[in-house]
């Protein structure tokens, strides 16, 4: 028998997610190369949501009833099966909107009681606002210091002080990969230094979990925030890990139903973790279709996501080569290894919000502006970038799109 | 879209009119698109309500840049009081192509500075009015 080529399993499943199989209203296959703002949905996620609404739609832990038993099994299976995508307990898993209501809630409930004047809060230059106003609120509101692990210019995360910018610090908030260059932070030597000096770890991975083979128990971070849409999942619904015992010893950020033991008119005692963090009707529907997306990501296998987006990226990367002649500027560390499937550039004197219009017309969807990091763009003196991000749908024609898109560009600009 | 980079628009891009500060401006603003990052200063001298002359700065998109680029030409001699008044039309009539509503805001940023220092204060969008 002749031997047949093993198929790429990455290039056969384009056809689970409906919209990537859909033409743009000028008539171009959709390029999508924005995960990093939010990932398309495959159908079986799209289905979880409308059998949830037509077949077993009710409230959970207080019905009786046949279909109420049947929303709380769904809902609490989704919350197993993220815990054991992540490697935690299934108690350590705290519901939440996304990774923006998750590193609120910590910054609330553990920040307020456990930072005071004089501390330390210890961020990079990297990150995303969500990881860096909460914490300048909690400074203001507490009188603690901010302090940053800088960057270099290729957005490298620098060690050489870390032990003095430690020093005093409660808490260290890291982007797990930085949503604007992609890179990828040496937690391995942050966190056990961090624990070493007597900091507790907050790892913001709303571009982690997607993309990387994550165990929390190895990585050891005290707190790991992320969302589902990032992920295959809805829009709507995050997860706050908490190792237990942190989780146990925080007061409530929220309050009200569904967190109770015993509520008398003067006092309450309140749920143990995570019910304790879930106050009110949880997002039952996109919970449900969250652990859907976990288990499509898993039988996929993490490690071959993984793989298939540092190909991806080596493959951008030597095909956008030779448009540095043409003056395109690729930032952050061009290397496939060191980042997650984020490649941000700036074309010659294009802004990038002209490429991203132009590139549209093409049916590429890419995104332009600050990223929600406007300190970096600041420090390192772009006004904006275009930036390209991969995920499993995309193939090497993805690519291709992406660089005739630029030669049209060129031309468009009279380059 | 793609048809929207004419010439004079890049010429306007690459060579802004009227582009840098006044020594001693008599109305001044300066505003940022938020969800871009786009900036955009706008400085006028006035004599006796009439536009003298006006200097424009700022980072951004062909779109933005050119569309302040070509008002700053228009309003040299108007009254203070009409420049106040001016709409999008007034934009979209100078620049002369179809903006997408994905873009509108990029061409309405000069404009809003420009009444913002015409009236005092932080002007509406003028693609919301």
């Amino acid at each position: 028998m002749r031997a047949v080529a093993p198929v790429d399993r990455f290039t056969a499943i384009r056809s689970d997610f409906p919209i990537l199989t859909r033409p743009t209203s000028r008539g171009k296959r959709l390029v999508y190369l924005d995960s990093a703002a939010t990932s398309q949905k495959p159908q079986a996620v799209i289905d979880a949501l409308s059998t949830y609404y037509e077949e077993y739609n009710a409230n959970i832990h207080r019905g009786v009833y046949e279909i109420a038993q049947r929303a709380t099994d769904a809902f609490e299976e989704a919350r197993v099966k993220v815990a054991r995508f992540i490697g935690a307990q299934t108690a350590e898993v705290v519901w939440v909107r996304n990774t923006t209501e998750a590193i609120n809630l910590v910054a609330y409930s553990w920040g307020s009681h456990n930072v005071g004047k004089g501390d330390a809060i210890l961020l990079t230059e990297l990150e995303h606002h969500s990881n860096l106003v909460p914490w300048q609120l909690l400074a203001q509101r507490t009188g603690a210091e901010l302090r940053f692990i800088p960057v270099d210019d290729r957005g490298m995360h620098v060690l050489d002080d870390l032990d003095n910018l430690l020093d005093g610090c409660k808490i260290v908030a890291i982007a797990h990969v930085s949503n604007t260059l992609g890179t990828i932070a040496p937690l391995e030597t942050i966190i056990p230094r961090a624990h070493a000096a007597g900091s507790v770890v907050l790892v913001d991975g709303a571009q982690g979990a997607a993309h990387l083979p994550l165990d929390v128990k190895v990585l050891d971070a005290d707190f790991y925030a992320f969302s589902g849409h990032k992920m295959l999942g809805p829009t709507g619904i995050g997860v706050l890990y908490g190792k237990r015992e942190m989780l146990e010893a925080m007061p409530p950020f929220l309050s009200g139903g569904d967190m109770i033991r015993r509520v008398e008119y003067a006092k309450t005692t309140f749920a143990a973790p995570p019910r304790k963090f879930e106050a009110g009707t949880s997002n039952i529907a996109d919970a449900i279709g969250f652990g859907v997306a976990v288990d499509y990501l898993s039988q996929l296998g993490m490690p071959e996501v993984r793989a298939h987006e540092e190909r991806l990226t080596a493959y951008a990367l030597e095909r956008l080569a030779p448009f540095e002649q043409s003056g395109l500027n690729i930032y952050g560390p061009r290397d496939a290894e060191k980042s997650s499937g984020v490649i941000s550039f700036n074309f010659a004197d294009i802004h990038a919000h002209d490429l991203a219009s132009i590139l549209d017309t093409e049916g590429v969807c890419i995104r332009a502006g600050h990223h929600c990091t406007m300190p970096l763009m600041e420090k390192m003196g772009w006004s904006a970038t275009a930036r390209a991000s991969f995920y499993v749908y995309n193939t090497r024609e993805d690519v291709d799109a992406l660089c005739k898109g630029l030669e049209k560009a060129a031309v468009v600009f009279k380059l | 879209m793609d048809d929207f980079y004419r010439d004079y628009i890049l010429d306007h891009y690459r060579s802004p009119r009227n582009f840098g500060t006044l020594e001693h401006p008599d109305a001044s603003a300066e505003d940022l698109n938020p969800l871009c990052g786009d900036q955009i200063k706008m400085e006028l001298k006035v004599d006796d309500g009439v536009i003298t002359d006006v200097r424009f700065s700022g980072k951004g998109c062909a779109i933005s840049q050119a569309s302040a680029s070509m008002l700053t030409e228009s309003i040299k001699g108007m009254k203070l009081e009409d420049a106040a008044r001016l709409d999008k039309e007034a934009v979209l009539e100078n620049v002369g192509i179809g903006i997408s509503p994905t873009r509108m805001k990029c061409a309405m940023l000069g404009l809003r500075v420009l009444k913002s220092a015409a009236i005092g204060e932080i002007a509406g969008w003028p693609d919301e009015e």
